[in-house]
């Protein structure tokens, strides 16, 4: 019979001492929470080969198309290369508005939230799990799309600062897996209407973002608004970095004001993140928001 | 705090919760005491939108009062939030937390980390819960193909991970199978007798599961408690009357004679039935104004030439404290609880 198995645990001191905790327990348990929330992120990558379909193939038909449009219409060939990569970088907006903005809601109909409030670690190690596993999940297929887009569409790329633009690609990733804690937090109190949030943000943003040209294109102004998404900012690096010998200027800030903007914004969006978290999760606990059964 | 007065496990004062509702807001908790002592088995009794589940949500700190105050093993629900965490745990029935994706055993080791053991003890731990739960066919198994009873042991098993001083049991056995059930019942039980101090608190509508578990029930109803004790005191409380049931091989309508006796309420002789061995017996309901008549009766019976075969005494329910209290039976006072304003 199972149960005649032990139950004994660890516990030797009481129920007053095992609350107390030092600093380092406090930050292992948090450090250990962000590996522990990833992790179903990362196996989840070989566990569900459907999205090789959904994650690649289709971003890889809407990719050719602007591809072909380019081509017929004569365009400058370094627009191949930038569309196949805005069309490897969608892979992480998708995966920000869907599995990080709105997870949270989802978390909650699935009685998992009101598990990670009830538990020690401070919430954001689960964002930052969320966001680490969401990077590794993302950065797999934005790898898979811009090598077989690449390879299909002859691109070629020719990159002078491969410090410089794995920088972006790494200060890009923190601004936006900030920003998508920064809308968790938000979505933590906005319930249901965080789906049509998402659904509403979606495509704006692939527009704005000019993951199918260049956001010079838009003009000056144009292309200055949409610094603050941190997509744009770091689509526009990557791409002036990416494709040093682009025959054409693109007329927006150098990479290294953008390292510099991407740097500010993963900060301030992390930091925005927890203060309002914080502040949601008081708002969540009196108005019980936490958790779908609540009598 | 006093360090020299060990606190109580919960210590809940004059609390109220109001949630906000349309057309009007809904009190959940009107003003609720209670005392739990380290180490009790206390349950909450009562039918759905009791409060039950409401008191849980707060003690466990996922929802603030809106009034009075709660504490568990001192700590205070609102501004202790992190050190009660530490030491408790929660498991609901019905519960479908995790990812599908993941196996048995990877789900409890995702959870270990939210409680800081390191990724090897983590491990271990597991897999030691996973054998006293008795679910090592089923360890590496994805979580989304467990069945009811294998999902609810996997919850329990999860709500043991940190190896809690304090349990809340919302309803835990909601929707399983007797034999499910009982089975949860034993592992619960088990895990509490190993280690002396582990406190448990269970919400439940089930009046045998209460009556079974618990050292101390209260029974609750819209947002009060109406009563406190053991489930012995509390079906005191409404037995003013001794009742017993006799099996005799015969009466021959002797039930009036019985019932003019001096002591008896009533005697009614019941429907005669074959027993094992094909023998007609004939049963009595007896209802004595105390256990010390029954004397009178087994004399009165002997000299009417009745052999008794079986004498059982009849104690009262749960649920007749329930009705006895609250004027109702538990099904009629079951509502449905207003949306969530979420």
């Amino acid at each position: 019979m199972a149960a005649k198995v032990d139950f004994i645990g660890r516990s030797g001191a009481g129920p007053r001492e095992a609350a107390d905790w030092t600093r380092r327990q406090e930050f292992m348990t948090d450090l250990r929470s962000v590996r522990g929330r990833a992790y179903p992120r990362v196996i989840g990558l070989m566990r569900e080969p459907s999205w090789v379909l959904f994650e690649i193939l289709l971003p890889f038909l809407a990719t050719s198309a602007f591809v072909f449009v380019y081509r017929a219409i004569g365009a400058p060939p370094a627009y191949v290369g930038f569309v196949v990569l805005g069309g490897a970088l969608t892979a992480f907006w998708l995966n920000v508005i869907w599995m990080m903005a709105n997870q949270l809601w989802w978390e909650k109909s699935q009685g998992n939230l009101e598990l990670y409030f009830a538990a020690p670690m401070h919430f954001m190690s689960i964002l930052f799990g969320m966001a680490l596993g969401g990077m590794v999940m993302s950065s797999t297929r934005a790898a898979t799309v811009l090598l077989i887009s690449g390879t299909v569409f002859g691109v070629a790329f020719r990159v002078d600062q491969w410090a410089l633009l794995l920088a972006v690609f790494v200060l890009t990733l923190g601004a936006l897996y900030g920003l998508g804690m920064v809308l968790a937090s938000l979505f933590l109190v906005w319930g249901r209407e965080a789906w049509h949030m998402g659904q509403m943000l979606t495509e704006p943003v692939y527009f704005v973002s000019g993951l199918n040209f260049p956001v010079a294109r838009l003009g000056f102004l144009g292309a200055l608004s949409v610094t603050f998404i941190p997509l744009a900012t770091g689509l526009d690096a990557m791409r002036q970095l990416a494709f040093a010998d682009a025959a054409f200027p693109l007329g927006t800030p150098a990479p290294l004001v953008e390292v510099a903007i991407l740097a500010v914004m993963t900060v301030v969006s992390i930091l925005a993140a927890r203060w309002m978290l914080m502040a949601m999760e008081r708002r969540a606990r009196r108005d019980g928001r936490l958790s779908v059964r609540w009598q | 705090m006093n360090e020299t007065i060990p606190p109580f496990a919960i210590e809940v004062d004059a609390v109220r919760r109001v949630y906000a509702a349309k057309p009007a807001p809904v009190v959940a908790l009107e003003g609720i005491d209670l005392r739990v002592e380290p180490g009790e088995f206390f349950g909450l009794l009562g039918p759905n939108g009791a409060g039950k589940t409401t008191l849980i949500k707060i003690l466990t700190t996922l929802l603030l009062p809106s009034s009075g105050q709660a504490r568990v093993f001192g700590f205070d629900v609102e501004r202790d939030t992190k050190k009660i965490r530490r030491i408790m745990n929660m498991v609901a029935g019905g519960e479908q937390s995790g990812y599908g994706i993941l196996t048995v055993r990877e789900q409890l080791w995702m959870f270990t980390q939210f409680y800081g053991l390191t990724g090897g003890d983590g491990w271990r731990r597991v897999d030691e819960l996973i054998e006293a739960v008795g679910l090592a066919e089923q360890r590496l198994q994805r979580v989304s193909t467990l069945s009811t009873g294998q999902r609810q042991k996997m919850n329990l098993a999860r709500g043991l991970l940190n190896d809690p001083w304090i349990l809340f049991l919302d309803e835990p056995t909601l929707g399983l199978d007797v034999s499910a059930a009982r089975s949860l019942r034993e592992l619960i039980v088990d895990w509490k007798r190993a280690v002396p101090g582990r406190t448990i608190l269970i919400t439940t509508h089930y009046m045998a599961e209460a009556d079974e578990l618990c050292d101390r029930i209260a029974i609750v109803d819209r947002g009060r408690i109406l009563a406190i004790g053991s489930p012995g005191e509390l079906k005191r409380r409404v037995q003013r009357e001794s009742i017993f049931r006799l099996e005799l091989d015969h009466l021959d309508g002797g039930a009036v004679a019985i019932a003019s006796l001096p002591g008896v309420v009533s005697a009614s002789e019941a429907a005669a039935t074959p027993d094992a061995s094909a023998r007609q017996t004939v049963v009595m309901n007896l209802v004595l104004e105390d256990d010390g008549a029954l004397g009178q009766v087994v004399g009165a019976l002997a000299r009417m030439g009745s052999e008794i075969l079986g004498l059982r005494k009849s104690e009262p329910t749960l649920e007749d404290v329930f009705v006895e209290l609250v004027g109702r039976g538990f099904a009629e006072s079951d509502v449905d609880a207003p949306e969530a304003s979420a």
